[in-house]
């Protein structure tokens, strides 16, 4: 089976450029937003997939990322808080010729939509998930949403938050989702890697990309962004060992006496670059996928992981769901209603109808 | 010995046990034989919500009831004729219903020490003479069956179970029943499980021998064939009638059939019986919530499939929101609601109609949507088309109003002929001629029908019509976000007037007032919506044999009401609705035609009785004599 995410879906014959996917919607995010990087970057890299335009297809739930879908001159669907998932489940089941996609939020994604999120990466729905994660709630003025530090004060928190939050590339990975991976919305180049490899994936494909919020959490990934980015982001190439910071002076080792990893310092603790983890994407079991994103601070973020933390390969829900369709057909025939609306059991009164 | 034969025009037969005793299954086949005799029938099965309660518990105690007749009946009917009760519990929960001098047929093996005071009896009523009202016939069901099973190497507990059979037989023999059906159905049941077959074969056969040589049951009945309309019949339940009647609108559309759907009683059958028909294009999809039914249904029809979610009360009420995305998006679904007892988890095996008002309004904002109600097992599947043939037409989300009396009851079907059934054109927006219009700007996704009023429905995968739609107000025509005072105000009429437009394509109302013609009609008109059709009418025909006049009307179309309903109800000194409910209909028909209509209502999870019914419209007309 190595079907890509895009088998199926019908490609165009003529170039495409950034404009014909820019809808005539004026955009209105807040100056300063991280969405606007988001949608340039899906923006130019759409036309690279070669598909037909009219056969992509943005659903969002409720919150600031969920206006995506207007931008965009695709089908698209602004739909109700935290639904995406469930509804694009029923157009990708249905509809195995369009390239689903589904923009989300921390909040519409983990809070009010959990259950569908946890449930579309169960059954590996053929899907491509952007979850926008500002760690706010931005539409509603300022909330604290469930991927917040814990003790953050906002106005529904003015004492702080006491709860802990989700790390949403756990949680995809605790879900044994196929594709999960993070990025970050100003790192244009990493963002569009990413993307194709989600877009190529067949499966649900998660990608949580730190967005910031300028107006109700600005700096929250200063840490990992511009040159600073360079000792707190920590890359997750297939194939190579666990390695970041200046010069490569940091890696990653797995932790003495438990599953987990940790972060040492290669010159201060002697370790070896042989010590270090080498990443394995297609790793069937996903804990140390998972160990991985452990690495990423639940407080204020000064360090995490990003890239490709999981990447297998898994028959589809929707491939599946359809296979056993083609096989009724193929096995009993097309259904004949007459037949069917008869049943077995019948008895004749009087004579035949004529 | 010769046995008396008895005709009668009508029995109804009962048969309750524990929930493990087959009952249900014994109710089946009994109703199987009498639909392969070709009597007319109604059923009523009546089970706890509890899969296994505690075992000879009044809790456990599950019933069917079966209604069959020498001529067309509209209902399960009032009380038993003949009580099959398999324990005491059963006796127990059930002979209350029962008239005197009827017939009582009691497995008397548990009838001591333990099993009485589990099911609440102080002295055993087979000895102290509590039953002399009734013909009682005590037999040891269990001993003779376990006697009669021996050979066959099975455990004395799966012996004993085929008890079921042995009480289907004697019963078959009593009312001349042909037998050759349930021979055929246990052989293919138990294909696989010789000893089975062979022992619930032998014990049905034994049950039959039992009621021809023994003394005890000197009288065989007969009830002669109805005179039903010539065709082709089966028997069919409501919830089987509404899955082909979905079928057979997505064949007659010819689009692909989605069904998102959370197990919930009593709709989960519809879920069950569509997932077997996957060679007719249909895809089931059992969600993680109810939420997510629908929601996918939606994603469905936004895709060009026939999107269907099946549900229960409690599940609407979560759905509500998907619902009202529907209403906004102006696409066609269907949202099936077996109605159950409620509030919250209520009564989930018992029915009831109280669910008319959430389908009504329990929405935000002003989000109407057409409801369709079904007034019988059988039509169940009209109904099912009509649903979709608005959903499809007028491009919205429509309720289908079942309930668990309709869902789990059935009836004899003459089968329709297929090619006659509607045609039910999804008439997709075509691409733009010219190939892709640019960034699909020509293309306004809220232009609507000037006679509907429906908006085009535009798939994804056609060139040129890229859109986006959402649960944000829309700017007319263009469906472009909005946020415009008059717009808003233009857009809520819009969508209200969509859905009164409905009423332009719904038949007239029938009224059944056979003065009419003679220039006498009734004074008295009942109305009803649902599953009371049967009974309604049933009581209306008691009336009318005491000489009395009295007019029948049932709302198919709940919203919009057929634009005729204003002037029916008008011409009646009274109108009186029957409801199981509170009076949600007669609240709708009050506030729309300010008319003084008088609401009977019943609320016990079960169907009303036509003896019942018929006392309160003659006391309606007492009333309405003493007043003139």
């Amino acid at each position: 089976m190595t079907l890509t995410g895009l088998a199926g879906v019908p490609t165009s014959d003529v170039d495409q450029g950034r404009k014909e996917y820019a809808s005539d919607q004026e955009v209105r995010w807040c100056p300063g937003c991280g969405d606007y990087a988001v949608l340039a970057a899906v923006q130019g890299f759409l036309p690279e997939l070669g598909l037909k335009r009219e056969n992509i297809v943005f659903i969002s739930g409720i919150g600031c990322a969920a206006r995506f879908p207007y931008y965009l001159d695709t089908y698209g669907m602004h739909s109700i808080h935290g639904r995406a998932p469930a509804i694009a489940t029923g157009l990708a089941v249905t509809r195995p010729d369009l390239s689903v996609w589904v923009v989300t939020g921390d909040g519409d994604a983990l809070s009010i939509g959990g259950n569908h999120l946890i449930h579309a990466l169960r059954r590996n729905l053929n899907l491509t998930i952007l979850l926008f994660n500002n760690r706010i709630y931005g539409l509603t003025k300022g909330q604290y949403s469930p991927t917040s530090e814990t003790g953050k004060v906002t106005k529904s928190t003015p004492v702080g938050s006491v709860d802990r939050p989700f790390n949403p590339v756990s949680l995809a990975l605790g879900a044994e989702g196929t594709f999960v991976a993070r990025t970050v919305d100003s790192d244009r180049k990493h963002l569009t890697t990413v993307l194709r490899a989600a877009a190529a994936h067949r499966g649900t494909s998660l990608v949580e990309i730190f967005q910031n919020c300028p107006i109700f959490n600005d700096g929250a990934f200063d840490a990992v962004k511009g040159k600073d980015g360079e000792s707190a982001l920590i890359p997750l190439e297939h194939g190579q060992p666990v390695r970041f910071g200046p010069g490569g002076r940091m890696g990653v080792v797995r932790a003495a006496g438990s599953s987990g990893v940790q972060v040492v310092d290669l010159d201060e603790n002697g370790v070896d670059e042989a010590d270090l983890v080498v990443h394995d994407a297609h790793a069937e079991d996903p804990t140390t996928a998972f160990a991985l994103s452990r690495l990423t601070d639940a407080g204020l973020i000064t360090q995490a992981p990003i890239g490709i933390f999981r990447q297998v390969e898994q028959q589809t829900y929707d491939d599946l769901a359809r296979a056993q369709v083609d096989t009724a057909v193929g096995t009993s025939g097309r259904g004949d209603l007459a037949a069917l609306i008869a049943g077995k059991d019948t008895w004749a009164v009087g004579e035949p109808r004529g | 010995m010769s046995k008396q034969v008895r005709q009668l025009d009508r029995v109804i037969i009962r048969f309750a046990g524990d929930s493990g005793d087959g009952m249900q299954l014994t109710g089946d086949r009994f109703t199987q034989e009498t639909a392969a005799f070709g009597n007319d029938l109604s059923t009523l099965p009546n089970f706890p919500a509890e899969i296994r309660a505690p075992a000879g518990t009044m809790a456990g105690v599950s019933s069917f009831q079966v209604h069959f007749a020498d001529h067309d009946i509209l209902t399960p009917g009032d009380a038993p004729d003949v009580l099959v009760a398999m324990n005491p519990a059963a006796l127990k929960a059930n002979v209350r219903d029962v008239p005197r001098g009827s017939t009582i047929i009691v497995d008397s093996h548990d009838f001591g020490g333990r099993n009485l005071t589990k099911a609440g009896y102080e002295q055993n009523p087979l000895e102290d003479g509590s039953l002399e009202q009734f013909q009682l016939h005590p037999v040891d069901l269990t001993a003779l069956t376990v006697e009669a099973v021996k050979g066959f190497g099975l455990s004395r507990k799966d012996a004993a179970r085929a008890k079921n059979m042995f009480a289907l037989g004697l019963l078959s023999w009593m009312y001349g029943r042909p037998a050759d059906p349930t021979i055929e159905f246990l052989t293919t049941r138990f294909a696989a499980k010789p000893d089975l077959r062979d022992a619930n074969i032998t014990a049905f056969r034994v049950g039959w021998n039992f009621g021809e040589t023994t003394e005890s049951f000197a009288v065989r009945y007969e009830i002669k064939p109805a005179e039903m309309p010539a065709g082709r019949y089966r028997n069919v339940t409501g919830n089987t009638a509404l899955s082909y009647g979905l079928i057979a609108a997505s064949q007659r559309a010819g689009l692909d059939l989605f069904l998102g759907a959370y197990p919930i009683t009593p709709a989960s059958d519809v879920l069950h019986e569509l997932s077997k028909h996957k060679n007719f294009g249909v895809t089931t999809f059992q969600a993680e919530d109810e939420i997510a039914g629908v929601g996918a249904a939606l994603g469905a029809s936004f895709g060009g499939a026939l999107g269907v979610t099946t549900t229960s009360g409690p599940g609407v009420s979560l759905k509500s929101e998907t619902i009202g995305l529907a209403v906004m998006l102006e696409l066609p679904l269907l949202v099936c609601d077996i109605q159950r007892g409620g509030p919250s988890t209520g009564l989930p095996t018992k029915t009831e109609q109280s669910d008319l008002l959430q389908a009504m309004f329990g929405r935000n904002g002003e989000a109407p949507l057409p409801i369709v109600a079904p007034r019988s097992p059988v039509d169940c599947f009209d109904a099912a088309l009509e649903a979709a043939r608005i959903a499809i037409t007028h491009r919205t989300p429509v309720l289908l109003l079942s309930d668990g009396y309709l869902a789990n009851g059935s009836e004899p079907w003459l089968l329709p002929d297929v090619d006659a059934l509607p045609d039910l054109d999804p008439a997709f927006t075509k691409a733009p001629p010219n190939g892709q219009a640019p960034h699909g700007a020509d293309f306004l996704p809220y232009e609507r029908d000037p006679r509907t009023l429906a908006r085009p429905w535009a798939i994804p995968g056609t060139p040129g019509l890229m859109h986006r739609i959402g649960g944000l107000e829309k700017a007319d025509k263009t469906g472009a976000i909005s946020y415009d005072p008059d717009n808003h105000d233009r857009m809520v009429r819009l969508r209200q007037a969509k859905v009164d437009a409905v009423a332009n394509d719904i038949p007239p109302t029938e009224v059944d007032d056979p003065g009419v013609e003679t220039g006498d009609s009734a004074r008295l008109l009942v109305l009803g919506w649902g599953s009371t059709y049967g009974t309604i009418g049933a009581a209306v025909r008691r009336v009318r044999r005491d000489g009395l006049a009295v007019a029948q009307a049932h709302v198919r179309h709940l919203n919009p009401l057929p634009s005729d309903l204003g002037d029916i109800l008008g011409r009646y000194e009274r109108v009186v609705v029957p409801e199981m409910n509170l009076g949600q209909l007669a609240m709708l028909l009050r506030a729309k035609y300010l008319v003084d209509v008088r609401s009977e209502n019943q609320v016990r999870g079960l169907p009303f009785k036509a003896a019942g019914l018929a006392d309160v419209l003659r006391q309606h007309l007492r009333d309405l004599e003493v007043a003139a």
